[in-house]
């Protein structure tokens, strides 16, 4: 008996063990202690359940939710170094709880502080009081690159111009909460929020389904129908306007575009026509109103903003002043980010509302005045100094500096002293800390909170949750979350029950289905080019694998036969002399870049299968010798390959998007058979040459059970070109070509066929009348120039 | 001498493609100002080949007047043609009754107004123009104790007209003013850029003017440079009383009826003549021509 209560402790000691190892750091909050050390009751539930897992099983549930994210293929990206790198995702798998009194107050206090900088938007770019009044200097408004003049007058067109916002807040020493920056530009992180609490949930399923935790999906539904408003009625949906595959979180604006169903659009899918924006998509300009806007906005329009943007609209500015289009947020909305606007909008929130700032912004003074700046230089404890126009909070750059401590930062302090206009100073406030799993035990790291904002038809809506970002090291100051950290899920405790919805959930009707197929052309054209680099590559694995499997047969001796193949080979090459391993490895590598433009049309487990089939045509590239290795890693690519494919056929809905996807591979695997053709069945080849196209083209089973005699050229014709019923024939991409044709707009409801449909059908009929006799010299050359001539008018037709 | 001059103005640009080019949308900023007391705007057109799709008239933040045009259709050539007819006034010189450094600085902040006549627009950096030690060690060198702002403006502008040396070949529109200043040479861009950088950098507001200027010099004076193009000068804020005075450090002329203004702005990205001009693949050409001729000019030719 004495034995047994050893090993098996009670549920309270269990959660002393929890408790003991954490060492909360003095003179800072705790989300998880009290400051006499006790659970805070918000965190009791959780931390009975969780005291009750072993290490083994919390490793196998923290692995559960890394796998989600890896599935799912969540991934930031950084710029350092000078490149551009996807990261893997830093999730802490323990989340944040807050109790809903807590929440509420804190809620209060951001949507006072969203209608205060309503008001100081409206004012920046229209009555210009606060400036006249004195309440903004007219100086630091000027020099504030985010202002943006030609927008000085604008109204938007719903009448407000904000709509989304984001408040980064942090909890002091004594408990209150500081908003430390506001994000009105381009709020990132919602869709991140969202994600990261799909994945606590896979770690955390079955406690979660229990606690009673404040859902999302009501948020980002309301926030959608509030958007869906605002379009017109002959609008072909609402659009999500991103800079593109580039930005770091461009897996963000896909995954949001999918979750609520819009249009993810790049500058150039948007064209302004006649005062109206239209999207350019395969069936022609279509009209749309309403853009959620994740471009910074100097980049909207090269023809009013930055000259050089590549990223932007021309128009777009005017279409916006014109009432022709709402911005979510209005253009220019990025001016209230800047440090120095927390200097002065405590005072501006008494003289406009007659109230204080429910939540109050971390004390900042802008050294431009002179009292100021001799005040906070002649007292630089728990101060921090940074850039009076920047638009970062504290700690995502490395600008924000400390001036304490004597003699040192002699030339800083001079900085800040003759140039006062350029600096704030801000209060250093210490951070909370909250539990971190690292090396099996719970410890304190110092967070912050994004917390969400939307407008709605019944005002602001408060997303119940948020996203924490965790600092790496032990420190306390916001300054501890430089250079990046972990991030985590924030749980909003409900005293009572909570409300289940979904995104999903429609009012009163059990189902609805959405027929509007709006197919943007440069998203058509990526799923074109993705569907030709996976044929491309599929075929120069196959050709890659016949090549090696004879190498190795020859004990890697050079043979007549795998010189005329090298020869071949040459046509695909990206750069001269390229092994065809490095060749296959670019193509796939477009075909990721191609995918990559199309993210919020893409099962995860397609995106998934490219990516891993990528990884390993770069080893293959880098490390796999020649012969009979390479044939077995060909062999497995292409066993990887054929999984793609099957994805695609299988799972992909058939919209238009998905045939033009077909269409490219059809294409390329009807011009690429062409030159195989074409070369291996001149006259003179060496021995064996025939068998290739036939191999590549995956026929030889058929070839043999078709044909009763040996391989000759026209059997090899015969089978790969004109059979109809061979699903690798020319004759039948062509069909299959014409299959898909039909079906995109503009070609049905002509009474003659389309000069695309006519040259189709010429192509077809011609390879359906012909027997291989027949066939001239140069017949499949000509062919392969055919099928560039129907790329081409594909492209004028639809993907330009 | 006459208190005014009369100008026919024509200006000509013409993009020639290689390869056809189609749709496309530009802001244009070509046509002469009306400005009270200063210039009279008589009669103007702005003819655009091809045909346009649209075509939108507006004034922008500077109450500059521009013109925004799309066309839909392929072309392998765009002109923009401008005829106007303008008369310049002569700008009486009034007393010297500026400030000095130290008085313009506090008039700067007793002004808090953003309105397009503010000094703030025109201080600090702006995307163009950049400050930087050696620039304003290059200004300081040329301010005395108890000048005026008006005598540090033509003190500079004069400065800065002795040691470049005007080059049509040495710098494009692209050139950063940085590299001008270092090389010491460049067109009335590259004199404008950074003389606005040397006024900004010891606290005097200043802007960028594009204009036109007369083609042929009045009787005994040099032919003027930059005259077979447009052309682009200095504007700078001495105080409430002075207001805004006008410099050509290209010319090292203190601006008079010789000139014509377009548009007034920060810099040169604020009011380019032309923006969002097609950029096709292959080659492309472009040509501009301007005549500014005084009609007593003209009438002299004709009798």
């Amino acid at each position: 008996m004495a034995k047994k209560s050893k090993t098996i402790k009670s549920q309270d000691e269990r959660v002393a063990d929890v408790i003991n190892g954490y060492a909360r750091m003095e003179g800072v909050a705790d989300e998880l202690l009290n400051h006499d050390g006790t659970i805070r009751p918000v965190w009791q539930e959780f931390i009975n359940f969780f005291s009750s897992l072993s290490d083994a099983t919390i490793q196998k549930r923290f692995a559960r939710g890394d796998q989600y994210l890896r599935d799912a293929g969540v991934f930031y990206r950084r710029y350092d170094q000078g490149d551009a790198n996807e990261r893997d995702w830093p999730f802490s798998h323990i989340p944040i709880i807050l109790d809903e009194g807590e929440w509420d107050h804190i809620a209060q206090g951001l949507i006072q502080r969203a209608d205060l900088l309503e008001y100081v938007m409206a004012d920046l770019y229209g009555a210009q009081d606060l400036v006249t009044q004195g309440h903004l200097p007219a100086e630091l408004i000027a020099a504030t690159p985010e202002w943006l003049r030609p927008m000085v007058g604008a109204t938007p067109k719903s009448g407000s111009f904000l709509h989304l916002l984001a408040f980064e807040i942090g909890r002091g020493p004594d408990g209150t909460w500081w908003v430390l920056g506001d994000r009105t530009q381009a709020p990132s992180g919602a869709g991140f929020a969202l994600e990261n609490r799909v994945a606590t949930n896979h770690v955390f399923a079955d406690h979660y389904a229990k606690m009673q935790i404040h859902r999302l999906a009501g948020f980002f539904k309301r926030f959608r129908s509030s958007l869906m408003d605002m379009a017109a009625p002959d609008d072909c949906g609402v659009g999500i306007l991103t800079p593109g595959r580039l930005n770091d979180a461009y897996y963000e604006h896909a995954y949001i575009a999918r979750y609520l169903g819009f249009m993810l659009l790049e500058g150039e899918d948007l064209i302004v026509h006649q005062g109206k924006t239209m999207v350019r998509t395969v069936d022609g300009l279509r009209p749309i109103s309403v853009l959620w806007r994740r471009l910074d906005s100097s980049f909207a329009d090269p023809l009013e903003f930055n000259e050089a943007s590549i990223l932007g609209t021309p128009g777009m500015a005017n279409a916006v002043r014109n009432g022709a289009l709402n911005m979510v947020n209005a253009l220019g909305s990025g001016v209230l980010e800047n440090r120095f606007m927390l200097a002065f909008l405590p005072r501006i929130c008494e003289a406009i509302r007659g109230e204080k700032l429910l939540i109050p912004n971390i004390a900042s003074w802008w050294c431009g005045q002179e009292k100021e700046r001799d005040q906070v230089l002649g007292n630089t404890e728990n101060l921090m100094f940074g850039p009076a126009h920047s638009t970062f909070l504290p700690f995502e750059q490395n600008e924000m500096f400390s001036l304490m401590g004597n003699g040192e930062h002699v030339a800083l302090r001079d900085q800040v002293l003759n140039n006062g206009q350029d600096y704030v100073a801000q209060e250093a406030i210490k951070l909370s800390t909250t539990p971190v799993y690292i090396d099996g035990k719970l410890r304190p790291r110092p967070m912050t909170i994004r917390v969400f904002l939307a407008r709605t038809e019944n005002g602001w809506d408060v997303m119940p949750g948020g996203y924490a970002r965790i600092g790496q090291e032990k420190g306390e100051t916001v300054l501890a979350l430089q250079g990046g950290g972990q991030v985590a899920d924030v749980w909003i405790k409900s005293q009572g029950e909570i409300e289940r919805e979904s995104i999903t959930d429609t009012q009163g009707k059990t189902f609805v289905r959405q027929v509007q197929d709006v197919l943007p052309s440069r998203a058509a054209d990526n799923l074109f080019w993705l569907g030709r680099y996976i044929e491309r590559s599929e075929m120069m694995m196959r050709m890659a694998r016949g090549y090696h499997i004879r190498l190795g047969e020859n004990e890697g001796q050079p043979t007549p036969l795998l010189q005329f193949m090298s020869h071949h080979f040459a046509k695909f090459e990206v750069e001269e002399g390229a092994p065809l391993a490095k060749t296959i490895n670019a193509t796939l590598f477009s075909a990721m870049g191609s995918a990559g433009h199309v993210r919020d049309r893409f099962s995860n487990d397609g995106w998934a299968a490219l990516k891993d089939l990528s990884r390993t045509a770069q080893i293959v590239a880098n490390d796999v010798p020649d012969g009979d290795e390479a044939a077995n890693a060909y062999h497995i690519m292409l066993r990887k390959i054929s999984g793609f494919a099957g994805l695609v056929h299988e799972s992909m809905y058939h919209y238009t998007g998905w045939r033009f996807l077909k269409i490219g591979r059809a294409l390329e695997r009807a011009s690429i058979t062409a030159s195989l053709l074409d070369y291996f069945t001149k006259t003179g080849v060496p021995d064996g040459a025939l068998e290739l196209p036939v191999e590549i083209c995956d026929s030889t089973m058929t070839h043999r059970r078709r044909y009763l005699v040996t391989t000759n050229s026209d059997t090899v014709v015969d089978l790969l070109a004109l059979d109809g019923m061979n699903p690798r024939s020319i004759l039948y991409q062509i069909n299959d070509f014409k299959e898909h044709l039909s079906f995109l707009p503009g070609q049905s409801d002509q009474v003659y066929l389309s000069d695309l449909a006519k040259t189709a059908l010429k192509i077809h009929t011609d390879l359906s009348v012909s027997h291989p006799d027949d066939l001239e010299k140069g017949y499949f050359k000509d062919l392969e120039e055919d099928i560039y001539t129907l790329c081409n008018m594909l492209n004028e037709a639809y993907l330009s | 001498m006459n208190d005014h001059m009369l100008y026919d103005v024509v200006l000509k640009i013409t993009y020639e493609y290689e390869n056809t080019a189609s749709g496309g949308r530009q802001v244009l900023r070509l046509m002469p100002a009306h400005i009270e007391g200063r210039q009279n705007f008589i009669s103007g057109s702005l003819d655009i080949s091809p045909k346009l799709d649209e075509r939108n008239d507006r004034l922008d933040f500077f109450n500059n007047a521009l013109t925004e045009v799309a066309f839909q259709g392929s072309y392998d050539e765009i002109i923009f043609h401008v005829k106007a007819r303008i008369e310049c006034l002569e700008q009486v010189q009034s007393l010297n009754i500026a400030p000095t450094l130290d008085g313009l600085k506090r008039e700067i902040a007793s002004v808090t107004a953003l309105d397009f006549i503010s000094p703030h627009h025109f201080m600090g950096q702006s995307q163009r123009v950049r400050i930087n030690q050696k620039i304003k060690e290059f200004a300081l060198s040329y301010v005395q104790d108890a000048m005026t702002v008006v005598e540090i403006v033509e003190a500079i502008g004069k400065g800065l007209y002795k040691v470049m040396k005007f080059d049509a070949e040495a710098t494009t529109v692209d050139t950063p003013m940085e590299e001008a200043f270092e090389k010491k040479h460049g067109v009335c861009q590259d004199y404008t850029h950074i003389m606005i950088a040397c006024l900004r950098s010891i606290g005097i507001p200043a802007g960028y003017v594009s204009g036109y200027i007369r083609t042929i010099p009045a009787e005994g004076e040099k032919r003027l440079e930059g005259a077979d193009a447009m052309h682009a000068w200095v504007r700078a804020w001495a105080g409430h009383d002075c207001g805004w005075i006008e410099f050509d450090p290209t010319n090292n002329k203190a601006v008079n009826t010789d000139h014509i203004v377009i548009a007034y702005g920060r810099d040169y990205d604020d009011i380019a003549p032309v923006k969002g001009i097609m950029k096709t693949y292959g080659a492309s050409t472009t040509k501009q021509g301007v005549d500014v001729i005084p009609i007593v000019d003209k009438i002299a030719q004709t009798a």
